[in-house]
């Protein structure tokens, strides 16, 4: 199958993957998806619902381990390390490659718990490195303003927009090379997605950010590239189609496809 | 119902009035007589407890009176000598109980977090059912099982004749299970998804999930189902009765025959008579109270966590 690379693959990538497969048990999801993620940028994973962007996006930190009958075939490596090699920890993994779901996830704690329990677990226990650590993710995910004097409250409180941008805090505090975000903005409301834009804008510089959407004018806006998916019969396994730089891949697109896609003709 | 002619209704002219069925006398007076049915099933409820209160508190009254509170609370138990103390029997529930627990949480919750978190379907769907048998087996066949099987082990470990707290810890250990096992399951379930995904995103481990997310974000659920296995260990009796050794005092040791409030009252109340029996309900009155207790620690711990 081709695969249009409207443009050169990436010079430094931080994911590759190669002739990547996935399966649900006998449910065969993804199948050879070649690809080279671009270091410290924004690429965008777009396509219609069960396309297997998310699948994809969720082999990138091992999540779908914990899927009872999940199985790849291929490679998938993190500069240069093989991801999927025997012996590998998921965990270690999980701390270079952070995530951010859908549905905002803070834990039943406080605000301050929330962002210290990844440095907490790396084995950080002193009070005043763990108050520095807090202070710094909350200001970079632009939170600290709006919850500087109420670290105690339970990050539950907040508004959804807010405990998104805790979530990512929380990510923040174990600095990890890759942020995988998974339709983060599609359960917060407008004033919070712009926030949420605008932070990644500003951590992309040092830090490689993959985000799934179905938002198009939203991968256009924030994303350097951007890679489109189908399931083009149903039942059959979904794959790559096309994948380059946003402003050519918008602009124009090599593959009917994806240009069927992004005019709204389907999906 | 009235029927509209709408022949004559012309283009411009505001439609007709057209009249709404009214509600018949008979859907009426059925969804009322329901309505009623219902309450008083309800209302019966309500209504058991405060006559089973009424009735046990009226055969307690002579406690206040003839009996006396010191004489009441007090540590000696001799009825033929006209000592009704409570207080040994009392502790003897507490410390069975305590034990229980003690011994039956780290168990309960135990089952609990690994049929949740940990056991792949085909193992939850073989140990799931055998908890909810264990719920299901009668206390006799407990106390028979205590009796035969756990006392001659006790007796071998502790010398004597193992009858005693110890005993009745390890069968009421397992009765409370099911109790304590079902209601975590309940609250460990009732914590999104979404929880543990993000702490395992976060790098942690399966065990580091488990305790440092899931289970404080259960605690309060965990708190009630310790809170109910309590109110089923101090009111179990027959189990109780067949193991504890049935002896009124303060033991000496936790393999030595103790007494608890409701292995006695089933012991004496059929020959008791008189002030004798007259105690026996002022025992009732106080597990009476006790269980009221636990039912409003929980309400009011649900309570707590909502507002």
């Amino acid at each position: 199958m081709t695969v249009y690379q409207a443009a050169p693959t990436p010079e430094i990538s931080a994911i590759s993957t190669a002739n990547f497969d996935f399966w649900y048990g006998d449910f065969h999801a993804l199948t050879d998806v070649n690809l080279n993620i671009a270091k410290n940028k924004i690429t965008a994973f777009i396509g219609p619902s069960g396309c297997g962007k998310s699948t994809f996006l969720r082999c990138m930190n091992r999540m779908n381990d914990l899927i009872e009958g999940t199985r790849i075939e291929g490679s998938m490596t993190l500069d240069g390390a093989d991801i999927y090699a025997e012996g590998v920890d998921p965990v270690d993994l999980r701390r270079r490659v952070g995530m951010i779901f859908q549905q905002p996830n803070p834990f039943p704690k406080s605000i301050y718990e929330n962002v210290a329990f990844g440095p907490r677990l790396q084995g950080v226990t002193s009070k005043s490195d763990l108050d520095d650590i807090v202070e710094e993710s909350l200001k970079r995910a632009n939170l600290w303003k709006e919850v500087s004097n109420q670290l105690s409250k339970d990050g539950l409180a907040l508004s959804g927009g807010q405990q998104q941008r805790l979530c990512i805090a929380r990510v923040l505090a174990v600095q990890p090379d890759v942020l995988l975000m998974d339709e983060p903005c599609s359960a917060i409301d407008p004033t919070s997605v712009q926030k949420v834009e605008d932070l990644m804008a500003e951590l992309a510089p040092e830090m490689t950010i993959i985000i799934v959407t179905h938002n198009m004018q939203q991968a256009a806006r924030i994303s350097d590239y951007t890679a489109f998916f189908l399931q083009e019969v149903a039942g059959e396994p979904a794959t790559l189609i096309e994948y380059g730089q946003t402003d050519a891949l918008f602009t124009s697109p090599m593959d009917k496809r994806t240009e069927d896609y992004i005019t709204g003709r389907f999906g | 119902m009235t029927s509209v002619d709408r022949s004559d209704a012309g283009e411009n002219q505001a439609p007709r009035k057209r009249e709404l069925a009214l509600v018949s006398r008979s859907t009426y007076l059925k969804e009322k007589g329901l309505q009623y049915l219902f309450f008083a099933c309800a209302f019966l409820a309500v209504v058991t407890v405060l006559l089973i209160f009424a009735f046990t508190m009226m055969q307690a009254a002579p406690v206040f009176t003839d009996i006396g509170l010191a004489n009441f609370f007090s540590f000696t138990w001799a009825p033929t000598e006209g000592q009704y103390g409570i207080m040994s029997l009392l502790a003897g529930s507490g410390l069975v109980t305590v034990g229980a627990l003690v011994l039956g949480v780290p168990l309960g919750v135990g089952t609990a977090v690994y049929l949740t978190e940990i056991a792949t379907d085909r193992v939850r769907a073989l140990i799931s059912p055998a908890v909810d048998l264990l719920a299901g087996i009668p206390s006799i066949i407990y106390g028979f099982f205590g009796m035969v099987i756990i006392r001659p082990v006790v007796a071998e470990l502790t010398g004597g004749m193992g009858f005693g707290a110890l005993t009745a810890w390890l069968v009421l250990a397992i009765m409370i299970v099911p109790t304590i096992t079902t209601l975590t399951i309940d609250a460990l379930n009732s914590i999104p998804m979404g929880i543990r995904e993000a702490s395992y995103a976060m790098g942690a481990t399966k065990w580091q999930t488990i305790y440092k997310v899931v289970l404080p974000a259960a605690r309060f659920g965990i708190v009630d189902a310790v809170v109910l296995g309590m109110g089923r260990a101090i009111g179990e009796t027959m189990a109780v009765l067949m193991v504890v050794g049935n002896a009124p005092v303060i033991p000496e040791s936790i393999s030595s025959p103790v007494s608890t409030l409701t292995s006695q009252i089933a012991l004496d109340m059929s020959y008791s008579s008189g002030l004798h029996r007259t105690a026996l309900f002022g025992m009732g009155v106080v597990l009476f109270i006790i269980s009221a207790s636990l039912v409003g620690i929980v309400r009011l711990l649900s309570k707590m966590r909502k507002g």
